[in-house]
């Protein structure tokens, strides 16, 4: 009898303690439901905070330009070289600008560059308003009449979907050119040849899909990273937990969403 | 003065952070123009009362009425119009760190107002005036001491003449002349703006040193409101150990 007194007892707990994980779960899922939806529509409503805008895509954009730089070069460096060895052996080593193109502009430079980005500006946001959360500025914010929804997440908002296409825009291209150089350089292949079949075998869907990419990224990782920063508790270790949990949650969530993207774009165009 | 007279009015708040209950039931009435100052030890409750004062945390039931408005149920929209007759002081100060001094205290008057550069420029410089810190516009906060913090965000809170003041912790963490200095500020602001004030603390002398009249506070309820020789006369044995100390 005491036996299964105590077996209840324990499925009980377990029972309530599944429940209070899922709650949780929800929780969390309503919460960034909510700051998508605030940031989405505070974005086309007065005030506008043109220069906070403006500094936000400087900040996100024209800083993240380095490293995006650098990544994305290095990406068609070795790939150039990984597919000009592997199609050397099928002695298809002139299609590497081919191969190339459509894998960097469809799918390699959009997820890399964005995980790069979620890496360095998503918890940047985090971090920066983890810290306002803690110090009470945010509730500052609000006791001096400000939307702190309007003026910093609706911002960072703008300027994560905005400036995320463009630097994968201009990371692909340097990825193409890294591909170049390796391919005139290493594999032997005409500088004509190899831009001629790169451009040729891009289509519009594959420039559609690796700029929607982007753009829906830069939604994402903007909705995390202040969701997370507006409900950090418990001072600068929970600062620190948030800053980790928007790149872990940004990262795994490009991948889930690039899958859905690549499979809704290519079953309808 | 009766108790419907109150600029500020709470009715039975009570408020709860998942199992715990933090106010229990609060009754309170500020009059216009008076500081009414809140004492109690640390956790009972008090700058979760001034959170909801300012519609920054919401009551889980009760009345909340600001100015002839209950705003217990005000959407978030309304709340922001509402906000702006209040100054708040925080216990941290919260400055915010990438912004000067000046741009700190013209904060509500660049986002709200439609005066010149100049005019913010003019209003800041007597704010900073009064609270003793004249030629500091270009200075950062991460570059102040904690005093000069809290002079600082009193500037911020007074520079858009909010009618009402709240207080919380304003001398803690201080040393005795810091304290004394920002006390002498919180009369200064009271009897110059003659606005309403209500300070927040577990300090006694800095609490009696301000105060008009004094509320007690214990596990989320007002135990004692009345003026000093009231509260210093009551029979309530809480009370009583706190303001004597423990026997």
């Amino acid at each position: 009898m005491s036996h299964l007194l105590a077996t209840n007892k324990y499925h009980g707990m377990a029972v309530k303690k599944f429940f209070n994980i899922f709650l949780n779960f929800l929780t969390i899922v309503h919460g960034m439901a909510e700051m998508f939806g605030r940031s989405l529509v505070y974005s086309f409503f007065k005030p506008f905070y043109l220069r906070d805008t403006l500094d936000q895509m400087y900040r996100i954009g024209v800083k993240s330009l380095s490293i995006v730089l650098m990544t994305s070069t290095f990406t068609g460096l070795v790939l150039a070289l990984q597919f000009g060895h592997e199609m050397a052996v099928y002695g298809a080593k002139m299609y590497t600008g081919s191969v190339l193109g459509v894998a960097i502009v469809r799918e390699l430079g959009p997820v890399i560059i964005s995980l790069v980005v979620a890496g360095r500006v998503g918890a940047g946001i985090t971090a920066e308003l983890g810290s306002m959360t803690v110090t009470e500025q945010i509730d500052a914010m609000r006791a001096l009449g400000t939307n702190p929804y309007k003026k910093l997440a609706a911002r960072r908002f703008i300027a994560l979907t905005i400036m995320l296409p463009l630097l994968v825009a201009i990371g692909d291209l340097c990825s193409m050119i890294g591909g170049w150089v390796v391919s005139v350089s290493t594999l032997g292949i005409s500088t004509d040849f190899y831009w001629t079949l790169a451009i040729r075998y891009l289509e519009f869907s594959d420039i559609f899909a690796g700029l929607l990419k982007p753009l829906i990224f830069g939604m994402m990782i903007s909705t995390i990273a202040c969701y997370l920063g507006f409900n950090v508790k418990g001072g600068t270790k929970g600062v620190g937990e948030a800053t980790t949990q928007a790149v872990v949650l940004s990262s795994i969530l490009i991948f889930v969403l690039d899958f859905l993207i690549t499979k809704v774009t290519l079953g309808a165009i | 003065m009766k108790q419907k007279d109150g600029i500020i009015r709470l009715e039975d708040v009570q408020k709860s952070f998942s199992d715990k209950k933090v106010l229990n039931g609060v009754d309170l009435c500020v009059h216009k123009g008076e500081t009414l100052v809140i004492l109690g030890r640390s956790g009972c409750g008090k700058s979760v009362t001034l959170k909801i004062l300012l519609g920054l945390l919401r009551a889980d039931s009760g009345i909340v009425i600001i100015d002839g408005q209950d705003i217990s149920r005000m959407s978030e929209k309304n709340l922001f119009e509402v906000r702006r007759m209040f100054g708040m002081l925080f216990q941290g100060s919260a400055l915010f760190d990438s912004l000067t001094v000046g741009e700190n205290v013209a904060y509500a008057l660049t986002e709200f107002s439609h005066k010149s550069r100049g005019e913010i420029a003019e209003i800041v410089r007597q704010n900073l005036l009064f609270v003793e810190m004249g030629g500091s516009e270009n200075l950062m906060p991460s570059e102040l001491s904690g005093g000069m913090k809290k002079r600082v965000a009193l500037a911020r809170a007074m520079a858009y003449q909010p009618r009402i003041m709240l207080y919380d912790e304003p001398t803690t963490g201080l040393d005795p002349i810091t304290a004394t200095t920002i006390n002498a500020l919180i009369r200064k602001t009271q009897k110059q703006h003659n606005v309403t004030s209500i300070v927040v603390t577990h300090e006694l002398d800095s609490g009696f040193s301000v105060a008009d009249r004094v509320a007690v506070m214990d596990n989320g309820k007002i135990l004692e409101i009345g003026t000093i020789q009231e509260i210093k006369a009551s029979k309530n044995e809480f009370v009583q150990t706190f303001i004597a100390g423990p026997k």
